[in-house]
């Protein structure tokens, strides 16, 4: 397990951008595009390729969003990121600008985030200064979310900027070619555009360096739980969920969920083989430590609690299947079903990966089943 | 202090007369009242000039924007797994009894709202809670007790 210190390494803004605007727009997409850069928000589009697909749109109007509406249990980076380096978010946001021709971008914060709404705005205030010195026509609206964690998937994100219900769109079309009011929109997480920056600054084979071939680089890890380490580390991607249980572990760790409760749950047995990365468990950041000492019962009840709160209920799978799901493992815990009855929830899930519209409704399954399938006793008994 | 009606118009000239003006412009009512009233609601959709089913329709979608009416402080406590972990039902208990509410309660004399909510991203703190915009972590019993005592002085 390696430490990297990029994401909140001090760097001058001004230095980066003046140097990154006197170049092409195709120079900084093929250096993100070099880099092997995947977005860091948990699904892992690959940057250089939204930033190219947005750049070849031929309308006027284009958009640079960043989502900063982390709802994720169980991550807190984001939060971090932004209260440390704002300018390096703007900063992203800024060579995403040039990089597809946009002149105005959003940053989607979510509202339990408000206490950093004064200070974003006058570091705005500093930053469209700095970008009518370069001569670099780019504005950016902050704008809020209030409580609905629906509103990261970008297309729920989208309607609440046009002050509609966070409902998700259907897709095609994609946010490159139809996003925010319909324009041509490039939407990247926080840490994602910080990691931009730092290409920009280092150059791709820095980065390219680090990490395996299928997740380069470094990224925010959010650690919490059974753990004397909780907090926010940066480290190289790549490494097992073993050597992290090693490293932040209380020493009695039976499962890691990793990717928050849209994510994996990994159980001991398979520490040593799963890779943290998206060829093995992908994380938005979210490394979740469990001891011993906990009931996965609990553990999935919780979840289920939040997805059944937080579906947008727009589609049946979803909004039906997470009550169904909740209802199901209560009615096997109080003995009226008998434990075959889990076999069917985990094909419910399964049929939610395939039928909901959004990721919400898809990833429900991922915690569901994977719990479910390595916990089966503390489920029923 | 200007009615009701014309603070909406007010945020309206603000924010803007357009549908995208809708979420500032409902964000700060529920900033400044802690709640949304359906008069309000209706005065915003005559401001905008859409249906008031439109507005109502958006704001119950958000958790944050209320339509019950609220206290002038919104306790809201995280009830996500790791708040959860982290003994959670021992803070939410403590507050119960020096507010003699339950949750969803508001206090009679209207100061305090207790409320749970999802993950708020203070999972290394845990527990944690948000007094309106600020967050409150690594709470246990003495230090929520604390803060509320302070709150109560204000």
């Amino acid at each position: 397990m390696k430490r990297v210190d990029l994401i909140f390494e001090k760097v001058e803004c001004r230095e980066i951008l003046s140097k990154a605007l006197e170049m092409k727009p195709e120079e900084i997409v093929q250096a993100v595009l070099d880099s092997g850069l995947k977005g860091r928000g948990g699904a892992g589009f690959p940057t250089g390729l939204k930033w190219k697909f947005t750049a070849a749109e031929k309308e006027p109007v284009k958009y640079i969003i960043c989502n900063a509406d982390e709802g994720e249990p169980g991550t807190f980076k984001d939060r971090q990121i932004l209260d440390e380096v704002p300018e390096k978010v703007f900063c992203g946001m800024a060579l995403a600008s040039k990089a597809i021709g946009s002149k105005e971008g959003y940053i989607y914060l979510r509202g339990e985030y408000n206490f950093l709404v004064p200070m974003l705005q006058e570091k705005l205030e500093n930053f469209h200064a700095l970008m009518k010195e370069l001569g670099h026509e780019f504005f950016i609206h902050l704008r809020l979310g209030s409580g609905a964690y629906i509103c990261g998937e970008e297309s729920a994100l989208f309607e609440s900027i046009e002050g509609k219900r966070g409902e998700p769109r259907n897709k095609p079309p994609y946010p490159t070619s139809k996003g925010l009011f319909d324009k041509p929109t490039s939407i990247n997480n926080v840490e994602t555009l910080v990691y931009t920056v730092m290409i920009l600054r280092y150059g791709a084979n820095r980065f390219v360096e680090m990490g395996t071939k299928d997740s380069r680089g470094s990224k925010v890890f959010s650690v919490s739980g059974d753990t004397p380490r909780a907090g926010i580390y940066e480290l190289e991607l790549g490494m097992s969920v073993a050597e992290f249980v090693e490293g932040f572990g209380d020493g009695d760790t039976k499962a890691v969920q990793v990717g928050g409760a849209a994510g994996f749950c990994v159980p001991r047995k398979r520490f040593d083989d799963t890779i943290i990365g998206f060829e093995g468990v992908p994380t938005g950041g979210s490394m979740k430590l469990f001891n011993s000492s906990r009931s996965m019962y609990n553990v999935i009840h919780n979840y289920l609690d939040f997805f059944e709160e937080e579906s947008c209920g727009q589609c049946t799978p979803c909004r039906v299947g997470c009550q169904q799901l909740l209802e199901g493992i209560e009615a096997v815990k109080r003995g009226e079903k008998t434990s075959k009855y889990l076999d069917e929830l985990v094909k419910l899930a399964a049929t939610m990966k395939i039928a909901s519209k959004c990721g919400l409704g898809q990833s429900v399954g991922n915690a569901f089943s994977s719990i479910v399938e390595n916990f089966k006793e503390e489920i029923i008994y | 202090m200007i009615t009701e009606k014309e603070f909406v118009k007010e945020l309206a000239n603000k924010h803007g007369r357009t549908r995208e003006s809708l979420m500032p412009i409902l964000q700060d009512i529920v900033s400044e009242k802690r709640s949304l009233s359906e008069d309000m609601m209706v005065d915003v959709a005559r401001e905008l000039d859409i249906s008031a089913a439109d507005v109502f329709g958006t704001a119950t979608f958000y958790s944050f924007l209320d339509t019950k009416p609220r206290g002038k402080y919104v306790i809201r406590i995280c009830k996500t797994i790791s708040c959860s972990m982290k003994g959670k039902i021992e803070i939410l208990h403590t507050l119960e009894d020096i507010l003699k509410i339950k949750v969803g309660e508001t206090t009679a004399d209207r100061k305090f709202s207790l409320l749970e909510t999802n993950c708020i991203g203070w999972c290394h703190k845990a527990p944690a809670m948000l007094i309106n915009d600020t967050p409150y972590t690594e709470l246990t019993t003495e230090k929520v007790t604390e803060i509320i005592q302070e709150y109560i002085k204000k």
